[in-house]
C-alpha cells in the first residue's frame, strides 16, 4: 500500500481450540495476500510471552504500524495485545482484535465454513485497521470513599477490610441490624463454631469503626456517575428512635404495653413472637430497638400510653413523629453484598411444607437448635413433642428442573450440621435424603465420615412426597416420607416426626431491580454476573462495582469471606492508585459542519454535550462521555464522531466483511 | 347458556354410563347444551399410545380436526385419559415437526382439516371457571344427608398440563361439592394413582393401589369417594369385595361421580343420574338418596 | 448448477450484552449456523441506519443487530434510540423492496447464549428461504 500503512496480521491457534476447527495456515496465507499486510503469520498461542514478543519483534523488523490478532475475545485479551503492541513501539490503538474462537471455531462443526468465516473477519479488520488514529487514554480520579450495600458477613468483611485500610466506607443494610444470615445460624460446618461467636466481634467492630459509617434500615435508592465518581442517594427508613441518642438498655422495649409479645418475629423466621417495638436479636448492631408502625398501638390508634416514652425518660431517643431520610454521598466504588434468599419451600407442595405443621425449613431449624433462639435451643415440634425421629430432606428448590436447576452448593453441609445438632440435642434417629453428597470443602468429606460413625442414616434418592397417609398402624400419627432407596433399588415408606427441609440458596427477589440500580448484569439463573468466571470473579463489567457473596452464586461462609476480601482488594487497588484510565472511545463535536441543530444534547443520558445558544454549536465533554455513540448515529450532519468507532472504520469493517476477493 | 362438542369417549359408552348420564343432566339443570362429535373415534388412550404413540396421535388427532370441521371448538371431554391424551396431542403437534407432519398427512389423507384452534375442555373445569361455585350454592334444591366424600382426582387430569386444578393439591372438586353443601375431607392420595389398567394386568398390584386409596379415605372419616375419571370410578368401586376378602377388613364405600352428587343436589332424578348403577356400598346409596323413586336393585 | 445459497447476515452487537451472549455462545460449545459476521460497537444505540444500509448495499443477505434488554442497556437508554430508529429503517427498506425478515433488531444478554443460537438458526433458515437479496436497480449499489 502506498499509503505506508504496513500491517501485521497475527492468527492464533490457541492449542487445538482454534486450529482443531478453523484452518489457520489458510487464513494466515490468506491475510498475507491481503493489501497493507506486510507480515501474516499463525502461531500456537498468541497471548503467550513468545506470542507476544513476536508481534513486538516484527514491528521492529517489518516497520508495522498496525497490528491484527485473529483469536477470542477481545473481552479476555484485547488489553493484552494493546500492550504488546505499545511495548513495541506503537500507539496502542493501532491494534484491531478478531475473535474467531468464541465466535467461529467453537460454534461451528463445519471446518470449512468456520475458515471461510474467520478470513472474512481478518479481512474486515485489515481494512479497518488501516484506519486507526493515534488515540490516548484517558484518566479518572477515583474518590476514596466505598459504597458496600448488604451487611451480612459478606458487607461486615469487606467493610472492616476497608476501614482497617483507612478507607472510608458507607456501609448500607436493609434490615434493622446487619449480621445477614449468619446471625441466624447456630453453628458452622464442618468445624461446628458458633456463629453467633465468630460473628458478634466482627459486627462490633463495624459499630466501633471511626471509618464505616453504618446505616441500617436503609436502603439505595439511586446510583449515578461512574467508576471513581458515584453519587448515591440512601433512603433511611424512620426507626422512630434516635440513633445517637438511645443508648441500648432496651427498657422502652420491655415497658411497651404489650405485657406478651403478639408480633410474628420475621427473625426467629416466625417460631416466636416480638413486641411492636423491639431489637430483632440480642446481639443486634446498632444496638438500637426499631418502632414498626404496622402493629404499635401508637400509630394505628393515636391512643397509646406511650410506655415506651415514659421508659426511656429524660434520654427523649423516642421520637414517634419521625420521618424518612435521605443521605446523598458519593463514592468511587461501590461492592455489592446482598446476598441470597432461602427457596421458598411452598413451591415443592410435595414436601408439605404449610400443610403439614412438622415439616421445617432448614432456617427454622436453625433457630430451634440455637440457644438464643425461640425454644433455648430445645428441639420442640409445632405440636409439643419432641422429635424422635427426623428426616432431612436435601435438594429442595436445588438440582430441580421445576424450580431451580443450580446446586446451591451449602446445603449438603449444612444438613450434616443440622442432623449432628438435632441428634446431640434430642438423641432422636435421624435419616438424609440425598441425590448425590457433595462434600468438597477443607474437612468437609471428614465431616461427612464422623456423621456416618454417629450413626446418622443416608439414604440416596430423591424424595417423592411427604405424606400423613398411614399405610398401617404403625404409621399413624407420623409423616412418612416415600423415597426410592436407589441403593438397595425398592421404595421405602420412612415414618418420622419431623420433615426438615435443605431448601436451597436463590438469587433475592429484587435482584433484578437492584442490578438495574447499579447497571449490573445477572446470569440466567439470577445471581449477578461476574466479569469472568475465573479470572475477575469479583469484578462486574460495570467498572468500580464489584461482588461479594452469594449475590454471585451460592457459596458457604468461607468462600463469602474470602471474596469479600478480594472485592475490597479490588476497591482498594482502584483508590490507592488514585485513578483509573478509560477507554479512549468518547465522542466528539466536528464544530465546522455542527450546524446546531440540538438533536444530539438530550439524547445524552450523562448530560455530556451541551448546547450554545450563543455560537449554535455542540461539545462533548470528554470527562463525562461514556462512549456509547448514541448521539454519533443520531447527528444529523454526521458532524459527531466516535474515536475508536470512527464512522469511516465501521463502514470498512462492513464492507471488508462482504467484499470477497 | 354455552353449548360444548361433546367426546364422550369408549368408557362413557360402557363401564362409565353413569358418568355420561348424570353429566348429561347435570348439564341439562345449568342449561349448558352437548352436541355429541359426529363420528367419533377412540382417542388413543392406553395401549394405543404405548404400542405406537405416532398412530395414537393421529387417532386423538382426528377427534380434534372433527370438532374444529364442527365449527364449535370447544371439545368436552369427561374422561380423563381422553382429556389427557387430546391435549398431549395438541401439545406434541405443536413442539414437534415430526408428529406434526405425520398426523398433518393422515389427516388431510382424509379430507379433514388441520387439528389446531379447538379448545380441550374437563367437566370439572367448566363447572368451576364457567359455572362456578357462587351459581351451584344458588342453585342447590336439596340438603345433602350423606356422610363426608373423599375427592378423588386421580392421576391424569391434573398432570401434567395442571390446566384444570393444581398439580399436587387440587381443590376445586372440593370447592364445587361443598357449594353443593356436601362435606369433604382432605386426604394426601387424591392425585396418587387408583391402579389404571394394571387391574386387569398385574392384579393384584392394581386393587393394592385401590385399598390404599379407599382405606386411606376412610381413615380420614369419608363416607364416599367422589371422582373425575371413568377409570378411576370403575377401579375403585368393583373391587371392592375382593378387597374384603383378602384383607378382611369391612371396606364398603360407595364410589359417585361428582357429576352424579352434584346433580342430585340440584334436584335431578336419581335414576337419571344413574345412581342405581354402583356396586359399592348400596346400602348407604339407599339411604343417602332415600327417595322413593330410587330403586337399586340387587 | 449454480451453488447453494448460503446467506450472508451482518450482525451489529453491543458490546455488553449480545457480543458476551455470543462470547458465552462460544464458551458454552453451543453451535449455530456460520453464516453471521460479528461487527461490535459498545452501544446498539451507536448503529448508525448508514451501517445496514452500507450491509444491503454491500451484497449482506440480512443484517441482525443486537442490543441489550429493554432496562438493561449499559448506557441507560441507548437501546431505546436503537429501537426507534430499527422501526422507520424498517419502514423504509420495506419501501425500498427490501423484505422486513431481512432486518432484525433482538434484545440478548450476555447469558443468553442459547437464545442468540436460536435467534441466529431463525434468521439463517428465513433467509436461506427468501433467497439471495436481489436490490432493484434504483437504488444505487454503495
Amino acid at each position: 500500500m502506498d499509503n505506508g500503512i504496513r500491517i501485521g496480521v497475527y492468527t492464533c491457534h490457541c492449542g487445538t481450540n482454534i486450529a482443531g476447527i478453523v484452518d489457520v495456515r489458510n487464513v494466515a496465507e490468506y491475510a498475507a495476500g491481503l493489501p497493507g499486510v506486510a507480515v501474516s503469520r499463525e502461531y500456537k498461542y498468541m497471548c503467550s510471552d513468545p506470542g507476544q514478543e513476536l508481534i513486538q519483534q516484527d514491528i521492529r523488523e517489518y516497520a508495522l504500524n498496525r497490528v491484527v490478532v485473529a483469536s477470542c475475545s477481545p473481552h479476555l485479551h484485547e488489553q493484552t495485545f494493546r500492550t504488546a503492541v505499545a511495548g513495541g513501539g506503537l500507539n496502542p490503538f493501532w491494534f484491531h482484535m478478531v475473535n474467531i474462537r468464541e465466535h467461529a471455531s467453537w460454534v461451528h462443526l463445519d471446518k470449512a465454513a468456520a475458515t471461510a468465516k474467520a478470513r472474512d473477519l481478518v479481512r474486515a479488520a485489515v481494512r479497518r485497521v488501516a484506519l486507526h488514529r493515534s488515540l490516548e487514554k484517558g484518566r479518572v480520579k477515583i474518590h476514596p470513599d466505598v459504597l458496600i450495600v448488604g451487611g451480612g458477613i459478606a458487607g461486615i468483611h469487606a467493610a472492616l477490610t476497608l476501614a482497617n485500610a483507612g478507607k472510608h466506607v458507607y456501609l448500607v443494610e436493609r434490615e434493622p441490624s446487619i449480621g445477614g444470615h449468619m446471625a441466624k445460624f447456630d453453628k458452622t460446618f464442618p468445624t461446628l463454631d458458633c456463629a453467633a461467636c465468630i460473628l458478634t466481634p466482627k459486627m462490633s467492630a463495624v459499630r466501633a469503626h471511626r471509618n464505616i459509617t453504618l446505616w441500617s434500615y436503609s436502603e439505595v435508592t439511586t446510583v449515578e456517575g461512574y467508576v471513581g465518581n458515584y453519587q448515591v442517594t440512601v433512603r433511611r427508613r424512620p426507626r422512630y428512635i434516635d440513633e445517637s441518642l438511645c443508648s441500648g438498655c432496651l427498657e422502652c422495649v420491655e415497658a411497651c404495653v404489650f405485657k406478651q409479645a403478639k408480633v410474628t418475629d420475621e427473625f426467629n423466621m416466625g417460631l416466636s413472637k416480638r413486641k411492636p417495638i423491639y431489637i430483632p436479636f440480642p446481639q443486634a448492631v446498632p444496638q438500637v430497638p426499631v418502632v414498626d408502625p404496622e402493629t404499635c398501638i401508637q400509630f394505628k390508634s393515636g391512643k397509646c400510653k406511650k410506655t415506651c416514652m415514659d421508659a426511656c425518660g429524660e434520654r427523649h431517643a423516642i421520637d414517634l413523629e419521625m420521618k424518612e431520610a435521605t443521605e446523598r454521598i458519593e463514592v468511587g466504588s461501590i461492592i455489592l453484598s446482598t446476598g441470597f434468599q432461602a427457596f421458598d419451600a411452598r413451591r415443592t407442595p410435595e414436601y408439605g411444607y404449610g400443610t403439614y405443621p412438622n415439616v421445617y425449613t432448614a432456617l427454622e431449624v436453625e433457630r430451634l437448635v440455637n440457644a438464643s433462639g425461640p425454644t433455648g435451643g430445645e428441639v420442640v415440634l409445632r405440636d409439643g413433642r419432641h422429635p424422635r425421629t427426623v428426616g432431612i430432606i436435601h435438594c429442595v428448590g436445588s438440582r430441580d428442573e421445576k424450580t431451580n436447576r443450580w446446586c446451591s452448593r451449602v446445603c449438603c453441609m449444612y444438613s450434616l450440621k443440622l442432623a449432628h445438632l438435632i441428634k446431640e440435642h434430642t438423641e432422636a434417629e435421624i435419616f438424609n435424603f440425598y441425590i448425590d453428597m457433595r462434600t468438597p470443602g477443607k474437612g468437609f468429606e471428614e465431616f461427612y465420615q464422623k456423621l456416618r460413625e454417629e450413626g446418622v442414616h443416608f439414604i440416596r434418592g430423591r424424595v417423592a412426597e411427604v405424606t400423613d397417609w398411614a399405610l398401617d398402624p404403625s404409621e399413624e400419627g407420623s409423616l412418612v416420607i416415600r423415597v426410592e432407596d436407589t441403593l438397595a433399588a425398592f421404595v421405602r415408606r420412612i415414618p418420622v416426626d419431623m420433615v426438615v427441609l435443605a431448601t436451597g440458596l436463590e438469587p433475592r427477589s429484587d435482584a433484578q431491580e437492584v442490578r438495574r440500580r447499579f447497571n449490573v448484569s445477572c446470569s440466567t439463573e439470577g445471581f449477578f454476573l461476574e466479569r469472568h468466571p475465573k479470572l475477575a470473579p469479583v469484578s462486574t463489567f460495570t467498572e468500580g462495582i464489584f461482588l461479594a457473596g452469594a449475590c454471585q452464586a451460592p457459596k458457604d461462609i468461607p468462600d463469602t469471606v474470602a471474596q469479600a476480601g478480594a472485592a475490597a482488594a479490588e476497591a482498594l487497588a482502584l483508590i490507592d492508585a488514585g485513578f483509573i484510565e478509560t477507554e479512549p472511545n468518547t465522542a466528539y463535536v466536528n464544530e465546522e459542519s455542527c450546524s446546531g441543530c440540538g438533536t444530539c444534547a438530550p439524547l445524552c443520558p450523562y448530560g455530556a454535550i451541551t448546547y450554545s445558544e450563543e455560537v449554535r454549536k455542540a461539545a462533548i465533554n470528554q470527562a463525562k462521555c461514556k462512549g456509547c455513540g448514541t448521539c454519533v448515529a443520531a447527528c444529523p450532519s454526521g458532524s459527531i464522531a466516535q474515536n475508536l468507532f470512527e464512522d469511516d472504520e465501521i463502514f470498512a469493517e462492513i464492507e471488508g466483511i462482504l467484499s470477497y476477493a | 347458556m354455552s353449548a360444548f362438542t361433546y367426546f364422550p369417549g369408549c368408557s362413557l359408552r360402557g363401564t362409565g354410563v353413569a358418568y355420561d348420564e348424570s353429566l348429561r343432566t347435570l348439564l341439562k339443570v345449568l342449561g349448558i347444551a352437548l352436541e355429541e362429535l359426529d363420528d367419533w373415534n377412540c382417542c388413543g388412550a392406553t395401549s394405543y399410545m404405548a404400542i405406537d404413540e405416532g398412530s395414537a396421535f393421529v387417532l386423538s388427532g382426528r377427534n380434534l380436526s372433527l370438532a374444529r370441521e364442527k365449527g364449535n371448538h370447544e371439545l368436552l371431554a369427561p374422561c380423563a385419559a381422553c382429556y389427557l391424551v387430546l391435549r398431549k396431542t395438541q401439545d406434541y403437534v405443536g413442539r414437534y415437526p415430526a408428529i406434526a407432519e405425520q398426523v398433518g398427512q393422515a389427516l388431510s389423507a382424509s379430507g379433514l382439516p388441520p387439528l389446531d384452534g379447538v379448545r380441550v375442555r374437563h367437566p370439572l373445569e367448566v363447572l368451576y371457571n364457567d359455572v362456578g361455585t357462587e351459581r351451584i350454592r344458588k342453585s342447590v334444591k336439596r340438603k345433602w344427608a350423606g356422610g363426608k366424600v373423599a375427592c378423588y382426582y386421580g392421576c391424569q387430569l391434573v398432570r401434567p398440563f395442571a390446566e384444570v386444578d393444581r398439580a399436587h393439591d387440587p381443590t376445586r372438586m372440593d370447592e364445587l361439592l361443598r357449594a353443593a353443601g356436601i362435606p369433604t375431607v382432605d386426604y394426601a392420595l387424591k392425585t396418587k394413582c387408583c391402579g389404571g389398567s394394571l387391574t386387569g394386568t398385574i392384579h393384584d398390584v392394581g386393587v393394592r393401589l385401590n385399598y390404599i386409596i379407599l382405606k386411606e379415605a376412610v381413615r380420614k372419616g369419608a363416607a364416599a369417594l367422589a371422582t373425575v375419571c371413568p377409570l378411576c370410578q370403575h377401579n375403585l368401586d368393583v373391587y371392592q369385595r375382593e378387597i374384603r376378602r383378602s384383607t378382611g377388613e369391612k371396606l364398603d364405600v360407595p364410589v359417585f361421580y361428582f357429576t352424579q352428587l352434584l346433580g342430585w343436589a340440584l334436584g335431578s332424578d336419581p335414576d337419571a343420574l344413574g345412581l342405581k348403577r354402583q356396586v359399592s356400598g348400596r346400602r348407604l346409596v339407599r339411604e343417602w338418596f332415600a327417595e322413593r323413586e330410587v330403586a337399586v336393585h340387587g | 448448477m449454480p451453488e447453494a445459497f448460503e446467506p450472508r447476515i451482518v450482525a451489529i452487537f453491543c458490546n455488553w450484552c449480545t457480543y458476551l451472549a455470543a462470547d458465552l455462545a462460544g464458551t458454552s460449545r453451543l453451535k449455530y449456523a456460520p453464516n453471521i459476521r460479528v461487527v461490535r460497537v459498545m452501544c446498539s444505540g451507536r448503529v448508525d441506519p448508514q451501517f445496514v444500509l452500507d450491509a444491503f448495499a454491500s451484497g449482506a443477505d440480512g443484517v441482525l443487530l443486537g442490543g441489550c434488554h429493554p432496562g438493561d442497556c449499559h448506557y441507560q437508554e441507548g437501546n431505546y434510540k436503537a429501537l426507534r430508529r430499527y422501526h422507520l429503517l424498517r419502514h423504509m427498506l420495506e419501501q425500498m423492496g427490501i423484505e422486513p425478515e431481512r432486518f432484525r433488531l433482538e434484545w440478548i444478554s450476555a447469558s443468553e447464549g442459547e437464545r442468540l443460537r436460536v435467534t441466529v438458526d431463525d434468521m439463517v433458515a428465513r433467509i436461506r428461504a427468501l433467497g439471495p437479496l436481489r436490490l432493484p436497480e434504483e437504488v444505487p449499489a454503495s
